[in-house]
Formats: C-alpha cells, sequence, structure tokens
C-alpha cells in the first residue's frame, strides 16, 4: 500500500512542477505582456501580501461560510426529501420530475435572478449553493433509499422491528454510502457555485469576488494567486473531510464499492 | 418449546399467466424441539411455505398456528435465518448484529451486550464479536446470523437453506454446529433444504414436498442416534428413500 502511494506523490510533484515549469517559460518569454502574465515568484509575493495582511484568511472564510451554509441548507432539504421519494411513490412522482428539470440548469444561470430577488451579498451565494447542491443530494438519497437490501428490511421485520425503527436502524444506515457520495458531488458543485457568484453577487469579500475584482486592476498575480487558492482548499476538503467521513462509515462497513458505483 | 401447526395450508399468486396455486392442502405439524427439514426441488413451494411461516406472507387457505396462536404477520416468536449471507446489517458489528432483535424489545445494554456475548460464544464466535461483517468469512456471517436469529430467545427457528452458499467443508462443519446449537438451545427448527444428505444429518423427520403445486408427498422419521455418520449404511439407506420419494414426485 505504501509504496504506490509515494509514487503516486512522486508523479503529482513531478506533474506540478512540469506545469510551473512550462508557465514561467510562457510567461517570460514575452509572447503576451508581462502584465497579464506575471511569473511564479510575483503570484507568490502576491499571495505572501494577502496572507500577511490577513485579507486573505477573510477571503477565504467568507467563501468558506458561504458555501458550508449553503451545503447546510441542501442537506436539510435534501436528504429528507431524497427519504421521502424513496419511501412514498407519490412524492416520487412529483418531486422526480421538477428535480429532472431543475438539475440540469447550472446553477451560475440563476445568477442575475437571484441578485434581483435576494440583492447583492451573502444570500444570493448562499442561495446559489443551495440550488446547486441540492439535487445531487435529493438524487443519491433516492437513490439510496431504493437501494436498501430487501433482506435487510425482512430480517429486521422478522426482528420484531416497526416501519419507525426499520427507517431509522435499517434504511438510514443503509443509504448513507450515497448520501455521503451525494455529498460529495454536492461539495464540487458547490464550490463552483460560490465561487462563480461571488464574482457577480458578493460585495468585498470572498474568493471569486477578489478574482473579478483584480480585473480592474489588473492585478494577474492576485487572480492567479486565489485560482491555486481555490484549487487546493477544494482538494483539502475533498481529501480531509469526506475521505474522512468515507473511512469512518462505507469504508469500515466494506460498502466501498456501493458508494463509489 | 412451542411445535408449529400446519393445517390445510394453500397459497396462490398472481402470475402472467393467471393464477398459480403454489402450495395446496399442505398439512403436518412440527412438534416442539422437533428438528424437522422441508425438502423438495426447487419451485416445489418450500421457501414459500417458510415465508408463510414467517408471517412474510398470508396463506391463501387454512391457518397455521404456533405454540396454538394463529401467525398473523411476523413475531418474535420466531427467529428467522436466509440463505443470502447480506441478511447482516453491514454497519453493525457482528455483537450489534445479534443485539438487533434485544433493542427492538427494549433490553436495555448492558444485557444486551451480555445475552449478544453469549450467544456468539454459542456459535464459536465470541473472539468476532467487534468485527463488521465484511471482515468474515460466509460461514461465520451464517453463523452471526444463527446467532442473531437465538438471541431475542423464539421458540421457533426458521431457516431457508442457510448453508446452500457455502463450499462443501464449511458446509459439514456448520452443520455438525447447528446440531450443537440445537441440542443446546431445544428450540423447534424448520429447516429448508433441497439438500438431501444434509437433511438426513440433521433432522428428526423430513417432510417431502412435490411440486407443482407443492403438497406433501413423504413424511419420513429419521431416528438415526446422533452424532451421524453420513458414510454408515443406515444413513444411505436413509438418504435412499428420501431420493426415491422425490424421484417419483417428478
Amino acid at each position: 500500500m505504501r509504496l504506490p502511494r509515494a509514487r503516486a506523490v512522486v508523479g503529482a510533484m513531478i506533474a506540478f512542477g512540469v506545469s510551473a515549469l512550462a508557465w514561467e517559460v510562457f510567461a517570460r518569454s514575452g509572447s503576451l505582456p508581462p502584465a497579464i502574465t506575471p511569473p511564479l515568484e510575483a503570484i507568490a509575493a502576491a499571495l505572501g501580501r494577502m496572507i500577511a495582511d490577513g485579507t486573505m484568511f477573510v477571503h477565504v472564510g467568507y467563501t468558506l461560510a458561504r458555501i458550508g451554509a449553503g451545503l447546510a441548507l441542501a442537506t436539510l432539504v435534501g436528504v429528507p426529501l431524497g427519504m421521502l421519494m424513496g419511501r412514498f411513490k407519490p412524492v416520487e412522482r412529483f418531486v422526480l420530475p421538477l428535480v429532472s428539470v431543475l438539475s440540469p440548469i447550472p446553477s451560475l444561470a440563476w445568477v442575475p435572478l437571484f441578485i434581483l430577488w435576494f440583492g447583492l451579498g451573502n444570500t444570493a451565494s448562499v442561495a446559489l449553493v443551495l440550488y446547486a447542491a441540492l439535487f445531487p443530494l435529493v438524487l443519491n438519497t433516492w437513490t439510496g433509499v431504493c437501494g436498501v437490501n430487501r433482506l435487510w428490511i425482512r430480517a429486521a421485520e422478522s426482528m420484531g422491528a416497526g416501519s419507525g425503527a426499520i427507517f431509522r436502524h435499517v434504511v438510514l444506515p443503509g443509504a448513507l454510502p450515497f448520501v455521503i457520495a451525494g455529498l460529495r458531488q454536492a461539495f464540487a458543485r458547490g464550490w463552483i457555485a460560490v465561487v462563480g457568484g461571488e464574482m457577480i453577487a458578493a460585495t468585498r469579500w470572498g474568493l471569486g469576488w477578489v478574482i473579478f475584482d483584480s480585473k480592474e486592476f489588473l492585478n494577474t498575480d492576485v487572480m492567479l494567486g486565489s485560482l491555486a487558492v481555490i484549487g487546493l482548499l477544494g482538494l483539502g476538503v475533498e481529501r480531509l473531510v469526506f475521505a474522512a467521513l468515507e473511512r469512518r462509515t462505507v469504508e469500515r462497513w466494506g460498502l466501498m464499492r456501493s458508494a463509489r458505483a | 418449546m412451542r411445535g408449529i401447526e400446519i393445517v390445510k395450508v394453500g397459497y396462490d399468486y398472481a402470475a402472467a399467466a393467471g393464477v398459480v396455486t403454489a402450495l395446496r392442502e399442505v398439512s403436518f405439524d412440527v412438534g416442539a424441539s422437533e428438528f424437522l427439514c422441508l425438502v423438495g426441488r426447487s419451485g416445489c413451494g418450500k421457501t414459500t411455505l417458510l415465508n408463510l411461516v414467517a408471517g412474510f406472507l398470508p396463506p391463501t387457505r387454512g391457518e397455521i398456528r404456533i405454540g396454538g396462536e394463529t401467525v398473523k404477520g411476523q413475531g418474535l416468536d420466531r427467529g428467522v435465518v436466509f440463505q443470502d449471507f447480506a441478511q447482516l446489517f453491514p454497519w453493525r458489528t457482528a455483537q450489534r448484529n445479534v443485539e438487533f432483535g434485544l433493542e427492538m424489545r427494549g433490553v436495555g445494554a448492558a444485557e444486551r451486550a451480555e445475552t449478544a456475548r453469549r450467544f456468539l460464544r454459542l456459535v464459536d464466535l465470541e473472539r468476532f464479536a467487534r468485527a463488521y461483517p465484511h471482515e468474515l468469512s460466509g460461514g461465520m456471517q451464517q453463523r452471526v446470523a444463527i446467532a442473531r436469529a437465538l438471541a431475542y430467545n423464539p421458540a421457533v427457528l426458521l431457516m431457508d437453506e442457510p448453508f446452500a452458499a457455502l463450499d462443501a467443508l464449511t458446509r459439514d462443519e456448520m452443520q455438525r454446529l447447528l446440531v450443537d446449537v440445537w441440542a443446546q438451545t431445544r428450540k423447534t427448527v424448520l429447516y429448508v433444504t433441497h439438500n438431501v444428505a444434509e437433511a438426513v444429518y440433521l433432522a428428526d423427520r423430513v417432510i417431502v414436498l412435490s411440486p407443482h403445486p407443492g403438497t406433501v408427498i413423504a413424511d419420513v422419521c429419521i431416528t438415526l442416534p446422533r452424532p451421524r455418520d453420513p458414510l454408515s449404511v443406515a444413513f444411505l439407506d436413509c438418504q435412499r428413500a428420501i431420493v426415491g420419494h422425490l424421484g417419483a414426485a417428478r
């Protein structure tokens, strides 16, 4: 296990090294004006400044708070909705067409409307994350509930479990691998939505906002630095939060395959 | 312990070609603490009959009584073990699986844990109490399922080919273990199988069902002393007799 992992790390480092080198060559080649192709050194310096004066932490804090709030709301709405769909066919017949139509609409397409409805600021961004994150959660939870092994339910019934107990002790944990997969997708979509939304709907703070704002002053080093932070943060949350969640549940129960499916 | 009475039971189900009679006029009793095997070709309705006794399905005709009381739906007087290993809850350790029935009964945590340990010991798995099902072999998982079905102390144990998916060596081992467990707990057992040697090894009595529709065609007492030797002449004679009934039913 250890060796392939070490190899993967080395491979990633080589890939990043080669890409950085290619950028550096391109940036210094003069094929585009240096002002819009800052070398790595300038990007690092811009990042350093923003970290030193603390503004980067505020931007990150705002973005994380918005996606956190949006994801929390999406979970509170989406998971129960998916459960109801899986359990009651009329709910499924009512909700599924709506979800099927709304889900393919990119969340960013709603930004102008959301601004009109909620104004500039946090509400619009949170609503956008909610929209982006809701459908993966609903659909995955629904799939998970429908896919709960009938045998588990039979076994539970034979041991005297009523419908409430079956829901709590069988359907809920049985559907959990899918709920976690849904959360993962929801985060990925929400992360795109929050950064995109902040570009247009946010004021003063947020990683998306800082990129868009830097355009005014041609601060390409700040833009690229912020992009790097967005990528690293997204990867970090994915690896730390969701991987840990999976290790504690799905992987421990030997259900990894169904979660990935 | 309580026995099972199956009185003129019939079961019909709707299929594409119309109503199909899966069971017709099935009657027999299982005595208290008796080990009864239900043998028949696949499709003879033996699993359907077990599901009727378990209360998963209601009989179309006739009546099933356990300890004199008519069966209406599932009940804690019966423990069920299925063929599929997937019957265990993957998110619960072996011990917590065994505790499930007790939990549903509202038994306190300490007593639950103690009882679960006792039944895991009975199936020789106490060391694996903390293991999750996917960490156990197929045979071990079926032993946990047996412990789970026994832990809340049902009068009757219903088993639907629990060892059919195991390899031959493990199956022999499991059959020996089941006879031990039965001898210690004195449950009334209704055991469905298509394996004649298994039925002769385990049962006090073997009921042979014929297919299309399922009806009782033979009721054979196995009086061989336990532990039984599957290679003895008497054992093979019993087996031959039952195979004969099965052949006649074709």
